[in-house]
């Protein structure tokens, strides 16, 4: 099972607590994923209201680790603050670091990204960066110290899955030390799967279980996928070929 | 004095961050604080005090992906 800075997780699965029709459908769904991590954000909360208060109730309940993000943050500084102020609410020195570099995409900015992993690691963060597949990129922030990458599968919240395969398996083979996780872009549990089979730790998903028409029961499918994904791993799966070869035996095949 | 909380014109006589979060209803409440894009930990914010257009973001626990 994977081991996040030093904290070993039950679970291949981390999922995030958004965007569900209601609380007893969140739980629920974690409930069926057994997912170990719950990915949570802060927010400004209006005057009077106790939603935060009633939200941390519900994801304490839930009996997971917590591993709060910087989504929505553009700049350097609105990250650090962000995670500043995540590590006082949550308790935790886990932060999920996302710098996003583009409105449309909601891809990484990846230079704003390892500058503001090294403040943050040099404040006693364990960050988890949101980054893409590119190894340079990849390079620099084990460099700047983080033991975890979440390379994108896809872009945030598509459901297109694993849009470059090769460039997620050589980043893999590269880092064979550390833990890894596909994190974003993942709409079906085959897609789990199969990050989990090119030797990924976990991976990370939200949208894919919040927006099913049953969320506990995705959950539930994307559990089983990761847990396939993790058998078929270990076992030393077959070498693929172009060529047909047949599988029943061709001696002894009746003459007729 | 006037100050900016979350984005909104604040008219306030409190003289702390800690003050603040007290006159709105905040001041037990599960929340982080920053001023002008600075965070401010808890243990602070009864010495942070507070000047006409500081801007102050007041944040809680949400659902997040």
């Amino acid at each position: 099972m994977p081991t996040f800075y030093g904290r070993e997780i039950a679970s291949r699965l981390m999922l995030g607590t958004a965007q569900y029709p209601s609380p007893a459908v969140l739980a629920d769904a974690f409930r069926r994923s057994g997912a170990g991590i719950a990915t949570v954000s802060v927010r400004r909360e209006a005057g009077g209201e106790q939603a935060g208060q009633d939200f941390w109730t519900l994801i304490q309940d839930l009996g997971v680790a917590v591993l709060p993000n910087t989504a929505g943050c553009h700049s350097v500084r609105e990250a650090v603050t962000t995670a500043q102020m995540a590590r006082e609410l949550f308790d935790t020195n886990w932060i999920k670091l996302e710098v996003i570099g583009h409105a449309d995409t909601l891809q990484p900015d990846p230079f704003g990204l390892v500058d503001a992993a090294e403040q943050l690691i040099n404040e006693g963060f364990e960050v988890f960066p949101y980054c893409t597949e590119d190894l340079v990129l990849c390079e620099r922030l084990v460099a700047a110290g983080c033991k975890v990458l979440m390379p994108w599968g896809a872009p945030i919240g598509t459901g297109l899955g694993l849009n470059n395969i090769y460039g997620l398996r050589s980043l893999r083979a590269h880092f064979p030390e550390i833990a890894m996780v596909v994190d974003a872009g993942l709409g079906l549990p085959s897609q789990a799967a199969h990050a989990i089979e090119l030797g990924y730790d976990a991976v990370l998903l939200n949208t894919a279980v919040a927006k099913a028409g049953d969320p506990a029961a995705m959950a539930e499918g994307f559990a089983r996928a990761v847990e396939a994904g993790a058998l078929a791993a270990a076992a030393d799966p077959m070498e693929s070929r172009d060529m047909a070869a047949p599988s029943t035996p061709v001696l002894g095949k009746a003459f007729l | 004095m006037k100050i900016i909380v979350n984005g909104e014109a604040v008219e306030t006589t409190s003289l702390t961050l800690a003050a603040l979060l007290t006159e709105l209803g905040k001041g037990d409440a599960k929340v982080a604080t920053s001023l002008n894009e600075t965070f401010v930990p808890k243990t602070l914010r009864a010495a942070q005090s507070l000047s006409d257009g500081d801007r102050v973001e007041v944040v809680a626990p949400r659902q997040g992906g």
